[in-house]
């Protein structure tokens, strides 16, 4: 699919959200993610980054306002059509969730894996994404003994491998040190630049101050956006 | 390399390779399942088997004794018993449908008797009762009513037994042994669903990271329940292979034994109860058909399970 470069891969309109009956975590949330762009999403911890990037993944169902995602209303999606809109969504979770029986090439494979590509069609893209990401060394390595690093890139490498249009990272760089941080962060910007769009959710400053581009502050719930 | 734990893998320039299960088989209580399978299968064989081997015998013996019918005739004072016989053979063979009518003499009445009464014993001096075999021609029901009127009539002291309430008493027996045996088969087919379903949840929640991980990537639920149902799949099947397997290898070793026996007086005692042991193709292919279904309850109730429960997660 060809992206008209009109139309916001994200769209946000009064979009609340409230975790069983407690007071609201987001509110009115409006805003918009275009293709090609690079945002980095902030806010002190427990602002409501990680819930807002399950949204935008559709784990979570807003309370109220509408979500539409590569122009389609989430509201009435089948489970079929979330599974294709998730295709189109890389995601880096916070806590990496790599899968500890599975080595860091059939880690990184598993997107196109599922989508049901033969391993011999897909070895040398992996192979290289790896050493791309600092990772040729440690292919046959099961996640269990790969570094807080390690795992974090290998978690990049699962998300961007099938060429999303929109990369989710939670913290990419909360585990690791500031020179492996600002490598990860021109991965990111990489990637940009190649034509994904970029959402980062993280409360590192310094890391913000490395790379001058969007940001969404949350804020008690409110979003304030600075271009 | 070598401080790390890794795969003993080719490099990925090199041809095919085996990919690791998904779902991981060391995360399925695989043996217990295996085991539970296959014991229910076994179970549900031998049921099978005797419930066959029962109705068998019960149509051989049903169609052995419907073919008999006995007249008694009881000594009644001043009358001659064997004149008495006479006429009872005479009205039973002007009988439609009667084959063959055959009075015992007085000596093989003696010795019908003689394991009670012992032998050397002149049967004339006690009111013994005589019998008369009548065999029915094949295919046919002689008139029963009209057979004992004219007995009565004409015979003092003569009564027909034809054998209706042992037939009847023996097919209440067989019906009674099949409402047991699809009674105990259909206990032991809700115990393997309700050990599949448990086995499967318990699966689902050990892999619970592997679905939420697979559902995040754009996996389809379709995709997600054939990771796991390739498993229960072959779970099953080599449980019911296992249990059907043996039950069949115990019946051939007892059709086998009787067989071998069969000159013995024991082997002849179990022949007439169960008949030649022997299950026919019909009982081996009930028990096949059994691990098939074994094979299939297995996968169909862990689809159920997982579809159900990747129903309610998004
Ligand atoms: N699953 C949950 N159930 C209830 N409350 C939650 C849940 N997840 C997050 N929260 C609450 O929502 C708020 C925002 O959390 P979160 O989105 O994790 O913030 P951040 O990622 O910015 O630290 C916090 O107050 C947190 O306690
Ligand atoms: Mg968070």
């Amino acid at each position: 699919m060809v992206l008209d470069a009109e139309t916001s891969l994200v769209r946000f309109e009064n979009v609340g959200l409230r975790y069983g009956l407690g007071s609201e975590v987001l509110r009115d949330l409006t805003f918009r993610i275009e293709p090609h762009s690079f945002q980095f999403l902030t806010g002190p911890s427990g602002a409501g980054k990680t819930s807002l990037l399950r949204l935008l993944l559709l784990s979570l169902k807003p309370t109220r306002g509408l979500i539409s995602l590569f122009d389609q209303d989430v509201a009435t999606l089948s489970k079929d059509a979330l599974a294709a809109l998730r295709r189109r969504i890389g995601i880096v979770f916070q806590d990496f969730r790599l899968l500890d029986h599975l080595t860091t090439y059939e880690n990184v494979a598993l997107p196109l894996r599922v989508q049901g590509q033969r391993e011999s069609s897909y070895r040398q893209q992996v192979t290289e994404l790896l050493q791309w990401v600092g990772l040729g060394e440690r292919i046959w390595a099961l996640p269990p003994v790969l570094s807080g690093g390690e795992k974090q890139r290998a978690a990049i490498a699962r998300a961007v491998i099938a060429r999303p249009h929109l990369l989710l990272a939670d913290e990419p760089t909360g585990n690791v040190d500031p020179n492996l941080a600002q490598r990860l962060l021109r991965l990111f910007v990489e990637l940009h630049k190649s034509g994904t769009s970029v959402v980062i959710a993280t409360h590192d400053i310094a890391l913000m101050d490395q790379y001058d581009a969007r940001r969404l502050v949350l804020h008690e719930g409110r979003m304030h956006i600075y271009e | 390399m070598t401080e790390f734990q890794h795969r003993d893998m080719p490099a990925p320039d090199q041809p095919a390779r085996a990919e690791t299960p998904i779902v991981p088989k060391t995360s399925i209580a695989g043996t217990a399942l295996v085991a539970v399978v296959a014991i229910m299968t076994f179970l549900a064989a031998l049921t099978t088997g005797a419930v066959v081997l029962v109705m068998k015998s019960a149509s051989e013996w049903q169609s052995e004794v419907a073919r008999e019918m006995t007249i008694q005739v009881r000594p009644v004072p001043n009358r001659n018993v064997d004149s008495e016989v006479a006429k009872a053979v005479a009205v039973a063979r002007a009988t439609n449908g009667v084959a063959e009518v055959r009075p015992y003499t007085q000596q093989e009445s003696a010795r019908l008797l003689e394991p009670w009464l012992g032998s050397g014993l002149t049967l004339d001096d006690l009111p013994v009762p005589r019998l008369i075999v009548v065999r029915v021609q094949d295919g046919q029901q002689p008139d029963l009513p009209a057979l004992r009127d004219e007995l009565t009539r004409q015979v003092a002291g003569a009564t027909l037994d034809d054998h209706r309430s042992w037939v009847e008493r023996m097919q209440t027996m067989a019906k009674s042994a099949v409402t047991v045996g699809l009674t105990m088969l259909g206990l032991m087919l809700i115990a393997m669903i309700l050990s599949v379903t448990f086995a499967t949840r318990g699966a689902m929640a050990t892999n619970r990271t592997t679905v939420e991980v697979l559902h995040f990537i754009g996996a389809r639920d379709r995709y997600i329940a054939r990771q796991f149902q390739r498993h229960f799949l072959l779970l099953g099947l080599k449980g019911g292979l296992i249990g059907g397997g043996i039950a069949i290898a115990l019946f051939v070793l007892a059709q086998f034994t009787v067989e071998r026996f069969m000159g013995s007086a024991g082997g002849e005692e179990i022949a007439a109860l169960f008949g030649s042991f022997s299950l026919g193709n019909l009982g081996y292919g009930l028990i096949a058909l059994q691990i098939v279904i074994a094979a299939g309850v297995t996968a169909a109730t862990s689809r159920a399970v997982v579809n159900r429960t990747l129903a309610t997660v998004s």
